[in-house]
């Protein structure tokens, strides 16, 4: 079952032996989407090579970029403001929603659902219009940098955002009546590649496949991170570890996504109200500057925005090193300039102290993890992930053994490869 | 001079045929393929262009839509997957990673799909825009309409 | 707190085995020698320490360092939630660690990677080859002497 089959899961190839339908025994080739990800990264600094860690789990791009940047944190040992905090979890819960979307849709899809394909699609499509216009880009956005976030969330995002969580709560009512108790479905998914918990620890399982087996381990509840703290959420079972619980679990835990960014919506602290005084032109202000201080305020371009002074105290951490410095410091004083391209200068930079750091975040597929080793210069010398769906996928020929060949397809979606996050 | 009014009549009824009934197969590898689901989807059509119908296997399609980033080991089997197209087939590389080899400068990237098969159409963006993707589409689409159209009983004589 | 008497505790029971213990940025991490490390880790998997979940294995290149490789296990209890890290150098001439892919299923996978990357053998391991890279690929990608750029094209490119 060949490296390019028409499910849009990725690029992996199953060698199997049959007996009539019945699979014998089954080998599982991998690789085929490795684009050297980890050596790339030991030759790029520490700010340049965010956008490679979105491109790895595609599907749920925020939530690669905020494992890289929390153990960038850990290891300079800086602290976030709190709305940024929060920007950041609501963020990571519309990836994780976006996830498990785009997996129970291509899941069904292949079990000839068709429809649970486009209403998905749908409604992430409300959910990227959301994260659009907060980033700027819908999928590999690089939104959340090391010290915060890149910019606050976008004015009248309140609207948006219920609008996307109203719009993606029918859509799971809608999906849920279909397939539930749909007995097609759960004729092809029931007691279908059964894992047990023993099985599943000692494989090095970790999120919904795991929590489909009945083990209770989540990272945002055992190891919590952010705010994770404060809300109040749910953390849903299965029982038998099967097809079906797989998908269970991940339309339950939707539910729970949005209920924390509901959560998030209203304990977000509100950014104080500041008098927008005029501001001036940058030219002016650099003529100024050139005798005395400038203290008001400078109009900046649209393409700009995020980098104003007056919005840094929210979303980006006070050390001075690890962020871009505000752009009307940048243009109108020298230190301003300075610490503007000391930041982008080669052998400068962000340059963690000497050692090593592992840090995991819970992903939309279990426990991603970053291992970064530093040597004190400003590129990272080893940048090692730990990709939850790897271990996942090494249980695959354990799983389908037995089975029917039509049997591998609902099994490969419920397992949710994704060949950027394996392969890396 | 004989027939040529009817000949290119007959090539634009065949342009016209062929290019609003695309049947397309998705070569999907990497993070373009999300939005190349989105573009296929509800919201942003492909069906309304004719290109609907997604073909499961390369002898029924005429257009590969390389989506996502080709490794070095993924290029034999595009190769055979091209190799067995029938013609008419046109290849549109969808995606930066498929242009030029993208972000990736390694050891493990092919450096654009113009290394491995030709391609009629090139869509840069990382991911593109579903927009980008229709806009393409319909460029193809004049491509296909200008182009002579190669007729079985030429190629006998 | 806890958490830190388990590294304490360790380096009370095997003085001359451990190496090293530190606990950098938060993270226990225990540097031992390549033999063993197969007994720290059964020790590990019992009570009261529970150390069931194989997390990551993956190596480091030091290179003009001597041992040049150093090979990271990261495990996990779920019972203490804590996480530990267990280091051992390896020096290039003997590139070579016993497997724990008896231990645990998906240390299969992950020494392949690890040999598919940096070329350590692990012995007792039921099947060694390559996992990422194809076959007919010489040499091991993340090392530091291997170029970034350096490409083995598997079938002849055009232009």
């Amino acid at each position: 079952m060949g490296p390019s089959h028409p499910a849009m899961h990725g690029t992996i190839r199953i060698m199997v032996e049959l007996d009539g339908e019945r699979i014998l025994n089954s080998e599982v080739e991998v690789g085929y989407l490795h684009r050297g990800f980890e050596k790339t990264c030991e030759h790029k600094t520490y700010f340049n090579l965010l956008p490679y860690t979105d491109r790895m789990n595609y599907v749920s791009p925020l939530i690669n970029n905020l494992g890289y940047v929390m153990t960038m944190e850990k290891m300079l040992g800086i602290e976030v403001p709190e709305k940024a905090q929060y920007i950041r979890v609501i963020l990571s819960e519309l990836s994780r929603i976006s996830d498990h979307l785009t997996c129970i849709a291509a899941m069904a899809m292949e079990c000839g659902a068709f429809t649970i394909l486009l209403y998905k699609m749908k409604a992430r499509e409300f959910i990227w219009d959301v994260i659009e216009q907060t980033t700027g880009a819908r999928m590999t956005t690089s939104h959340i940098r090391i010290g915060g976030v890149r910019s606050d969330l976008h004015p009248g995002y309140e609207e948006v955002l219920k609008k996307a969580v109203i719009e993606t709560r029918k859509v799971l009512k809608d999906v849920s009546g279909l397939l539930d108790k749909n007995k097609i479905f759960m004729d092809r998914t029931r007691d279908i590649a059964v894992v047990s918990p023993e099985t599943a620890i000692n494989y090095g399982w970790t999120g919904p496949c795991l929590r489909s087996t009945g083990v209770y381990f989540d990272v945002r509840k055992t190891f919590p991170y952010l705010v994770y703290d404060k809300m109040d959420f749910e953390v849903p079972l299965g029982e038998r570890g099967d097809n079906y619980d797989r998908y269970m679990v991940r339309m339950k835990e939707m539910e729970q996504s949005l209920r924390i960014i509901e959560q998030a919506m209203e304990k977000i602290p509100k950014s104080a109200a500041r008098t927008m005084a005029k501001g001036m032109e940058p030219a002016e202000a650099i003529k100024i500057s050139r005798e005395k201080r400038v203290d008001k305020r400078i109009v900046l371009s649209p393409n700009l925005e995020g980098s104003e002074k007056d919005k840094y105290q929210d979303i980006l951490t006070k050390s001075k090193k690890v962020v871009v410095p505000p752009k009307e410091d940048t243009y109108t004083s020298i230190e301003g300039l300075i610490s503007h391209f000391k930041f982008f200068m080669n052998e400068h930079g962000i340059r963690p102290p000497k050692g090593e750091a592992y840090f995991a975040v819970e992903g939309g597929n279990g426990e991603l993890g970053y291992y970064i080793v530093s040597d004190g210069t400003d590129k990272p010398y080893r940048l090692h992930v730990r990709a939850p769906c790897f271990h996942v996928m090494a249980a695959l020929e354990e799983m389908i053994h037995g089975h029917y060949v039509a049997d591998v397809i609902p099994t490969f979606g419920s397992v949710n490869m994704i060949g950027g996050e394996m392969d890396r | 001079m004989e027939g040529s009014f009817i000949t290119t009549k007959f090539n634009h009824i065949l342009g016209w045929a062929r290019k609003f009934s695309l049947f397309h197969y998705p070569f999907v590898t990497a993070c373009c393929g999300m939005e190349y689901m989105s573009a296929a989807c509800a919201h942003f059509d492909l069906d309304r262009f004719g290109a609907g119908w997604t073909r499961f296997s390369p002898r029924q399609s005429d257009m590969i839509l390389v989506v996502g980033t080709i490794s070095q080991k993924e290029a034999p089997i595009l190769r055979t997957v091209y190799d067995q197209m029938t013609e008419p087939k046109f290849v549109i590389a969808f995606g930066t990673c498929a242009v030029s080899g993208g972000i990736y400068d390694n050891y493990a990237v092919v450096q654009g799909i113009d290394q491995v098969i030709p391609v009629d159409v090139y869509i840069p963006g990382c991911p593109p825009r579903p927009e980008t993707v229709l806009d393409a589409l319909i460029k193809l689409q004049e491509k296909i309409q200008n182009q002579e159209q190669d007729w079985k009983w030429k190629k006998r004589k | 707190m806890e958490k830190k008497k388990i590294v304490e505790e360790l380096k009370q029971k095997f003085p001359e085995k451990i190496k090293e213990t530190s606990s950098d940025f938060g993270d226990d991490t225990v540097i031992i020698d390549r033999d063993f490390l197969g007994k720290l880790v059964q020790f590990l998997r019992q009570e009261p320490y529970e150390y069931t979940m194989l997390l990551d294995i993956t190596c480091v290149d030091y290179l003009g360092r001597e041992p040049r490789f150093e090979m990271v296990y990261h495990l996990l209890s779920l019972t203490e939630k804590h996480r530990l890290r267990i280091k051992v150098p390896l020096s290039e001439q003997n590139l070579s660690i016993e497997s724990l892919a008896s231990i645990w299923k998906n240390a299969n996978w992950l020494e392949r990677e690890v040999y598919d990357m940096f070329g350590i053998r692990f012995y007792g391991h039921p099947d060694l080859r390559r996992l990422f890279m194809y076959d007919g690929f010489e040499g091991y990608p993340l090392r530091k002497d291997y170029p970034l750029r350096k490409r083995q094209p598997r079938i002849p490119l055009r232009k």
